[in-house]
């Protein structure tokens, strides 16, 4: 019934998120607000040269938006700047539009259900547009709305 | 739990009242409906959706002024609203109901019209912790604006008002108390006859947001001697886009317009305009006639099943839904007054309350999951925000059970 929105994988990374925690020397941060839910996220990132080495969150929100951070610090791990911001679009689309599935998103297709629930779009994406202000180095806080 | 069923059963034919509801029909993702967001907006009955219907088929024509046959029907079938209005807040004249777009739209006139030219810098504003944003962000402003200080009355941990507390705040410079009749966000009917009563000893005025009290209870404005008192028509069975501000006619007189335009005018030159009386001063501009007169339709209906009727069948369902939740683990009540209206809020620990409403939703059960524009509320509570299950009196005793059985479902899922 609700399966194809909490997939197994969904429900690990709720349950037990990777990655949770903040990062001293991080060189990059950024907080993410979604006023609808209450949801707050702080991003680590750690960039060297153009490579993100590590990255990691804290913070509370729902079951979507906790899996997505954790998938998300699972997947930048050695990616470019602009490999990362390209993988941001990629899953943007996955959740808002009906074209096909990118090979690059590997585990994180398990969030193609969430283009059936309009109202948990914004859940799934507050960490990938923290990202996006982490990335570009700005310093707000940045919401969904 | 089964006497429960049947003494809830036995006062109330909800099963026929629920046939004046068509959107009740219905199923959501193959189950039948659970509607449990009446305080979000109530259903509408069929006499109300056939009232606009029949304004937009054969009566419809702008209103006042007319003298063509469909503008007096439709200005008769308006201003009966009006009429309507004044009986069931039990005003004392008609001329006091101000028809409004809802209730965040009267308390907005009365911050801004009466407000700006009463309140003073160093005057005070008394609100409460339990508000709905749209009964704190007007006096914000207002304060912000002439240099006043909004003060707040504070809640214990039921979500009951400390009137000890809101005594210690009353003070020759309050100006204004403006406090809910009852909680949108934690069902708390609060002792307003009281709370105006102080208000009043302390020279104040009071203006009640009865939103969450008009669907619920009966209301009488000149015995709870409020100055101000202001309803949405969505939240009792009527149209979104209309409500009522009822006003004493003194304070109405004495105040400015809240809008310039057409219908609130006497005479109108490019040196000089003077104003209508009331009510029609507050009420500039083509109004909302379909939903006025939608009002008037929901203000019959509800009479007709008795709000002492409404209220005790409600209560009853409001027992049976508090004791059905309290047997699932790990769930908390948010809000626990004494005096309680049918809204059951709630959080589980560990589980979101969004990804709660969407596994409910998924059965067909229709919940509001968020702050229920109360962020100060929640903050009281500690809670980023709850799941509330709002009812009204075509719920049933068996939806109750649907809803303890889809939060089970929740708790297989996330546990």
């Amino acid at each position: 019934m609700v399966d194809d929105l909490y997939q197994e994988i969904i429900l690990d990374h709720t349950k037990h998120p990777r990655n949770c925690h903040a990062m001293a020397d991080a060189t990059r941060s950024a907080e993410g607000y979604n006023p609808l839910c209450g949801d707050k996220l702080k991003l680590f990132i750690k960039i060297e040269g153009d490579v993100v080495k590590d990255a990691s969150f804290v913070g509370s929100g729902c079951a979507i938006s906790t899996a997505s951070a954790s998938l998300m610090t699972e997947s930048l791990k050695g990616k470019t700047r602009e490999e990362a911001l390209k993988l941001l679009d990629k899953f943007h689309d996955l959740l808002t539009t009906d074209t096909p599935v990118s090979k690059d998103l590997g585990k994180l297709v398990v969030f193609c259900g969430v283009r059936d629930y309009p109202a948990r779009v914004k859940c799934a994406t507050l960490a990938w547009h923290t990202l996006k202000t982490a990335l570009n180095g700005t310093a707000e806080t940045v919401t969904t709305e | 739990m089964s006497t429960v069923r049947n003494e809830i059963a036995a006062g109330f034919d909800v099963q026929k009242v629920r046939e004046d509801f068509p959107v009740l029909k219905q199923t959501i993702h193959g189950m039948p409906l659970v509607y449990l967001d009446s305080a979000a907006t109530a259903q509408k009955p069929f006499a109300v959706i056939d009232a606009i219907r029949k304004f937009h088929e054969v009566d419809c024509a702008n209103i006042h002024r007319g003298v063509h046959e469909l503008s007096q029907r439709s200005t008769a079938a308006y201003e009966e609203t009006r009429s309507k209005a004044r009986r069931f807040l039990n005003a004392r004249y008609k001329n006091e109901l101000i028809f409004v777009r809802g209730t965040t739209e009267g308390i907005n006139l009365v911050a801004s019209s009466w407000g700006r030219h009463n309140v003073k810098a160093g005057d005070e504003i008394v609100i409460s912790a339990m508000e709905h944003h749209s009964n704190i962000v007007p006096w914000q402003m207002l304060c912000e604006e002439q240099g006043a200080k909004l003060r707040v009355i504070p809640m214990n941990g039921r979500g009951e008002l400390i009137l000890e507390e809101y005594e210690k705040l009353l003070n020759p410079r309050t100006r204004m108390v403006a406090v809910a009749h009852v909680s949108n966000a934690l069902g708390t009917i609060n002792p307003v006859r009281q709370i105006i009563e102080m208000a009043h000893q302390a020279g104040a005025l009071a203006l009640i947001d009865g939103a969450q009290a008009a669907p619920h209870m009966k209301v009488d404005v000149q015995a709870l001697d409020a100055d101000f008192y202001a309803v949405s028509g969505h939240k009792i069975m009527g149209p979104t886009g209309i409500g009522i501000l009822y006003g004493k006619t003194a304070l109405l007189n004495a105040m400015p317009p809240y809008q310039g335009g057409g219908d609130m005018i006497k005479t109108v030159t490019f040196e000089k305009t003077t104003y209508a009386d009331l009510p029609y001063k507050f009420e500039a501009g083509t109004p909302n006639i379909a939903g006025g007169i939608g009002l008037g339709a929901a203000f019959d209906y509800l009479n007709h099943l008795g709000l002492d009727q409404i209220a005790a069948y409600e209560h009853e369902l409001l027992l049976y839904g508090t004791e059905a939740l309290l047997q699932i683990p790990g769930l908390r009540l948010i809000g626990t007054a004494r005096e309680k209206a049918a809204v059951l809020s709630f959080v589980i620990e560990g589980i979101h309350p969004h990804d709660i409403g969407t596994v409910l939703d998924r059965q067909g059960i229709a919940v509001r999951t968020g702050h229920h524009c109360a962020q100060p509320v929640m903050d009281w509570f500690h809670v980023p925000a709850t799941t509330r299950a709002s009812l009204a009196f075509y719920n049933t005793a068996a939806e109750i059970d649907a809803l303890a059985a889809g939060l089970k479902k929740v708790k297989e899922i996330f546990s």
